[in-house]
């Protein structure tokens, strides 16, 4: 009984989830489609830094490769929306190659410092360029069109993220529990006896780089969609904090505690919106205790 | 009989010491071989270049006419060389089984997309995988302990974890450094029972590194003694015990101890 409980849960929530548009208001609606996409760029970064333990302090930087890709591909050469997911995918992996590609051949603490440059490079590139709009941003971006309807209410928005957040976790799990993601644990354990065990460390390690790369990106389209206009500054350092925070606050390579760390990111902030300023620093001792108490993060560690 | 592993003029160099000179030796398919020495002789050393986490400053190594100069240790693992650690290195937080399945990665082959996708490829091979890991888990004696973290176990059974996760790589040469390191007496006779039942059984060639003197004359065929770095004999245990050199260099000055 409660095995199949606990199967059938997800399901029921996600279709519990689907049907909130029906009662809920459009601005509880923008909270919620902001934290589905948060869900989408923190299970991302789960695989990096949970899964392959990199640390990875530039995420950002993907997220802006995904919002300017379609971003540019609309509003100045008039691309159809759903014909920049491939670029975008296409453009993350790339500049995963180029920056994973020779840093993860090295010891990790070197990625840490490359990706904290990169990030700033990616976002001072958007704010100088001319074709990403310098530093007002971009505006003018193409809404979607889905089976010839246009996609624009909040209501619709909010089902796609969901749909997004939940492609996220199906996907991380079935990497999780693969050839692949048993890869990732051994290396991250120990990488001289992974290597022993014919593991080829750095390509293993590339492999989680590109994918949380490519999540990212995809998570960056649907934003730049659904805002229609984008500046740098939403690509900044404190942003790749952000997304690290909500992995670390849920618990590192669980996926129900990065998702729910996730949701705390975005929903403390509106739930404390009155007491202004002062929620920032709730927040912020909130997450001291936490890593005081609960190290491992909210999600309960399984115990063998 | 022809040589498995063939290592002609190995040498090593950190800075201005020399930890390996002009080593040659070889290992016959089939055979039971020892690389012995007293501490500081340079046999970890030989084990590290032989699987690609040292580069040697010279020679040759071959596994069966291949060449293995210069590859990445992994790509020598798929080529079929297996090692143990002298000092376990298990992944103690990972459940037996997943350790042993570690040994399967080189022999597998599904991809991101496959896991993603769960094609039926991916998960007849991660179920060939898991019943592979539960069959070397018997050979090496520990049945019923699959789903146990591999820290918690006895000393003597995360060895065997050990054995079974290099098994697993389907190798055609086996080194094992300081397998009898820690055991008791007991695990001892085991160990000596398993690594005949790895050649007989498996045909696999082994080569083991050992301090317990007992222990090497009683498995090995053919055995090479380093001191300092350098070969100073080798063959069958008679004729390495006679030897004058080795006498000097290891077994007449700790006599006691090696006996």
């Amino acid at each position: 009984m409660t095995a199949t409980l606990r199967r059938a849960a997800p399901a029921i929530l996600f279709v519990v989830l689907l049907l909130v548009p029906l009662v809920a208001s459009d601005y509880q609606l923008e909270v919620l489609t902001n934290a589905w996409l948060y869900v989408v760029l923190c299970l991302g970064l789960n695989v990096v830094v949970g899964y392959a333990g990199l640390l990875d302090l530039g995420y950002a930087a993907f997220f802006a490769v995904g919002a300017y890709t379609t971003g540019i591909l609309t509003a100045r050469f008039g691309v159809d929306f759903w014909a920049t997911i491939p670029a975008a995918i296409a453009v993350a992996c790339v500049a995963g190659i180029v920056i994973g590609g020779p840093t993860l051949r090295l010891r990790s603490d070197y990625l840490a410092i490359v990706t904290l440059g990169f990030g700033e490079m990616v976002r001072i590139a958007a704010r100088n360029l001319r074709i990403t709009g310098g530093a007002s941003g971009l505006v003018g971006i193409d809404r979607p069109h889905l089976f010839g309807l246009k996609i624009e209410r909040i209501g619709q928005f909010y089902i796609i993220f969901l749909l997004l957040a939940a492609l996220a976790w199906v996907v991380s799990a079935r990497l999780q529990f693969s050839r692949i993601g048993r890869a990732w644990r051994y290396v991250r354990h120990d990488e001289d006896a992974a290597e022993a065990m014919g593991i080829n460390r750095v390509a293993v390690k590339l492999a989680a780089y590109m994918i949380g790369a490519v999540f990212a990106a995809i998570a960056g389209c649907f934003y730049a969609a659904k805002m229609t206009a984008i500046s740098p500054e939403t690509f900044s350092f404190s942003q790749s904090v952000l997304i690290l925070l909500g992995v670390v606050l849920g618990g590192m390579g669980k996926i129900p505690g990065v998702a729910l760390g996730a949701l705390v990111l975005a929903i403390f902030p509106e739930v404390f919106r009155d007491i202004g300023s002062m929620r920032m620093l709730v927040f912020a001792i909130v997450l001291l205790l936490m890593m005081l108490f609960r190290p491992h993060g909210l999600w309960p560690e399984r115990r063998h | 009989m022809s040589a498995l592993l063939e290592v002609h003029g190995l040498s090593l160099r950190f800075g201005g010491l020399l930890v390996l000179q002009q080593l040659d030796f070889s290992v016959q398919a089939g055979t039971i071989a020892s690389l012995i020495g007293p501490n500081g002789a340079g046999k970890t050393s030989v084990f590290n270049c032989l699987t690609g986490f040292y580069r040697p400053s010279g020679g040759r190594i071959t596994l069966d006419g291949r060449d293995l100069r210069g590859l990445r240790p992994h790509r020598i693992t798929r080529a079929g060389l297996a090692r143990t650690f002298q000092n376990l290195r298990l992944f103690r937080e990972m459940s037996v089984i997943e350790n042993v399945m570690a040994g399967r990665h080189c022999r597998s082959r599904a991809g991101v997309l496959a896991a993603i996708a769960r094609t039926p490829a991916q998960r007849r091979e991660e179920r060939a995988v898991v019943a592979a890991a539960h069959r070397w888990l018997d050979f090496v004696g520990l049945r019923g302990h699959a789903e146990r973290s591999a820290g918690n176990l006895s000393y003597g059974d995360q060895r065997r974890v050990e054995w079974a996760r290099a098994l697993a790589t389907d190798p055609r040469l086996l080194l094992l450094d300081e397998p009898a390191a820690g055991l008791n007496h007991d695990e001892r006779a085991a160990l000596v029972a398993l690594i005949r039942r790895v050649r007989d059984e498996l045909g696999i060639t082994v080569l083991l590194i050992e301090h317990d003197m007992g222990l090497v004359m009683q498995v090995s065929e053919a055995i090479t003694v380093l001191d300092y770095g350098r070969k100073i004999a080798e063959g069958d245990a008679a004729a390495v015990q006679s030897d004058p050199a080795v006498i000097e260099a290891y077994l007449g000055r700790d006599e006691d101890d090696a006996r």
